[in-house]
């Protein structure tokens, strides 16, 4: 994978790919949205017409005091009301791994959404294999920070888990980057990605 | 909504402000109403806070609920005690920024402000209208402030705001004049009554009717229902507060006293307070436009006036921006009934944000003290008037 330059760097890494991504003046849906950086960098750069969904109140809030349109909800019910072919991109970026029914989520997703990113923490980075294996203790890592009682992330995913997982719910993967944001700028990786990376992004299509 | 006029900290207000008159529909001329009566000459009482924009694009309408009228923000003299009922999202700096915005406040028909109501002047008998006022509709209110509107000169409104009732008329407006309204600012409401609020709305009525002195309706002559609105409006405020708001304000407090006075006097603080509201509100609202206007919202059922009975189709006129806030205690217009209104605004593909504010104070929260709805006012105003700017 080329190395890829951003000289915006007001979002995190793993954001200004998913924005590299997205064409200009399309409608976008941002699922667990936060406080709607994603969504405002978008409108400013790239023209999008975006809706977040965003299930605290504090950062809802946040998001329309930055003019950006947030539903308060659960993701996995509001993204049933919008109509077929409603966006062109879905994005649900670092949530996945905290859904309940993943396959039904990814489905619904594809339908409102011709397009969707989705992307998540790799649980197969060599730092989470080498806690695990030396430490005997459930993984604590700078992207997974929590202890096991306390964590949102119900669900350990792995690049490769990823992979399978496309083939058995049925879509398609189009675009994919492997990166790892130990150092403070972030890198994409090539060789080893798996083993490497602490994240993957992936442009999934029906 | 219930009376809770604060006075803003720091003291920044819209300063002086003067209640205005329009009348329209005089002979020949009618204004037909939904209910297929005619009523005329139709008056309607409004305040005007900031100015118009060389390109008069930055109206915010301000809707009231039940008890409302057209004094939202300001004082009408120096000696005034208590300024407008919103007056603390109203002004200079505020939620509805005066310096940025033009801001108007119609008070309602058949309520008892300013307006053409039941209490006003038939012309036809020269005496009260009483129980010949016809029964009018949160559509009826909503087009004489489109007359309004059109007497101000007013094309294209930013923003229409209320909340309760005055959300119903929101609402209206963005079905009735898609084209007028650019965003919308629907407050603690819904888009039709449950069967639970038209039980206290009848209860409340019952209340009115039941008092001797009502005598049908016309008693502009001599006593009036005082005791029946007394009790209307004790019922109509325990509708407002919510459970925990009792519980913190009240709880089984004593009035005064240390053990029962095994009477019927009030004991606890909770009855005291409840007459005291009732007392007070006597003194200035009419038991008729009580009983007008509550019949107007449960009337009010925007899917079946609009969408043959969907709401999607309701809402798929109008091209407005919302912004829809819902209140988690409140009880007489739930988060349920907001969450359906986005619903269909999001299968419309209406750019809609939505946010259900914490806040324990029951339906009335929308008129309290709220930084976050002052934020989020301020925010979404700000966005929508900065993406018309050329």
């Amino acid at each position: 994978m080329s190395t890829l330059k951003f000289n915006h760097s007001k979002i995190r890494f793993d954001l200004q790919i998913i924005a590299s991504w997205v064409e200009p003046h399309s409608r976008v849906l941002d699922l667990g949205c936060g406080e709607g950086d994603l969504l405002l960098y978008l409108k400013k750069h790239k023209n999008v017409v975006g809706t977040g969904i965003e299930h605290d109140e504090a950062k809802v809030a946040q998001c329309i005091e930055k003019g950006v349109s947030v539903l308060q909800g659960d993701i996995n019910e509001e993204v049933l009301d919008y109509p077929d072919d409603t966006f062109d991109y879905v994005i649900l970026s670092q949530t996945l791994q905290q859904v309940y029914e993943p396959a039904v989520l990814i489905e619904s997703i594809l339908k409102i959404g011709k397009k969707s990113v989705v992307s998540f923490p790799n649980f197969s980075h060599w730092l989470v294999r080498l806690q695990l294996l030396f430490s005997g203790y459930a993984p604590v890592t700078r992207q997974l920070p929590y202890q096991w009682y306390d964590t949102p992330n119900i669900r350990v995913i792995t690049l490769n888990d990823f992979r399978r997982f496309s083939k058995t719910v049925g879509f398609s993967i189009l675009k994919q980057a492997a990166i790892s944001v130990q150092s403070r700028k972030g890198k994409s990786i090539a060789f080893l990605p798996n083993l490497r990376a602490t994240f993957g992004i992936y442009l999934i299509g029906r | 909504m219930s009376e809770y006029i604060e006075h803003a900290k720091g003291g920044v207000s819209v300063g002086l402000v003067r209640k205005e008159l329009f009348t329209f529909a005089h002979p020949p001329e009618v204004m037909r109403l939904e209910s297929g009566s005619r009523i005329g000459p139709v008056t309607i009482a409004y305040e005007t806070y900031g100015r118009p924009d060389p390109q008069r694009e930055n109206t915010v309408l301000i809707l009231h609920a039940l008890s409302g009228d057209s004094h939202a923000a300001g004082y009408y003299t120096a000696e005034d005690p208590k300024p407008g009922w919103w007056d603390i999202m109203v002004g200079p700096g505020k939620g509805i920024d005066t310096d940025k915005f033009f801001v108007v406040c119609p008070n309602i028909i058949g309520s008892c402000m300013g307006s053409t109501g039941p209490g006003s002047i038939n012309p036809e008998t020269g005496k009260a209208y009483g129980h010949d006022f016809p029964v009018v509709t949160i559509g009826d209110m909503v087009r004489a402030q489109k007359a309004l509107m059109d007497h101000l000169q007013i094309k294209r409104i930013l923003a229409v705001v209320g909340g309760s009732i005055g959300g119903m008329q929101v609402l209206e407006w963005v079905v009735r004049y898609p084209d007028m309204v650019r965003a919308a600012v629907p407050l603690a409401t819904t888009t039709r009554h449950s069967a639970l609020a038209i039980a206290f709305n009848e209860v409340a009525r019952q209340a009115i009717m039941a008092d001797p002195n009502w005598n049908g309706g016309d008693y502009y002559d001599g006593a009036r229902p005082n005791m029946g609105l007394a009790v209307a409006r004790m019922i109509g405020h325990v509708t407002y507060l919510s459970d925990e708001s009792m519980r913190r304000k009240f709880g089984r407090r004593l009035q005064k006293k240390s053990d029962f006075s095994f009477n019927f006097n009030a004991d606890f603080e909770v009855e005291n307070y409840l007459r005291y509201q009732g007392i007070k509100f006597v003194e200035r609202f009419d038991a008729n436009s009580f009983l007008y206007i509550t019949k107007a919202a449960d009337y009010f059922d925007l899917q079946s006036q609009h969408g043959v009975g969907s709401l999607v189709k309701a809402f798929s006129k109008t091209r407005a921006q919302f912004m829809v806030i819902s209140f988690t205690s409140d009880w007489l217009y739930p988060t349920y009934q907001s969450k359906a209104m986005v619903q269909a605004m999001k299968k419309c593909g209406l750019d809609v944000s939505f946010c259900e504010i914490e806040a324990e104070w029951g339906h009335d929260a929308f008129l309290l003290p709220n930084e976050r709805l002052t934020l989020l006012m301020k925010s979404f105003l700000d966005r929508v008037y900065a993406e018309i700017q050329p």
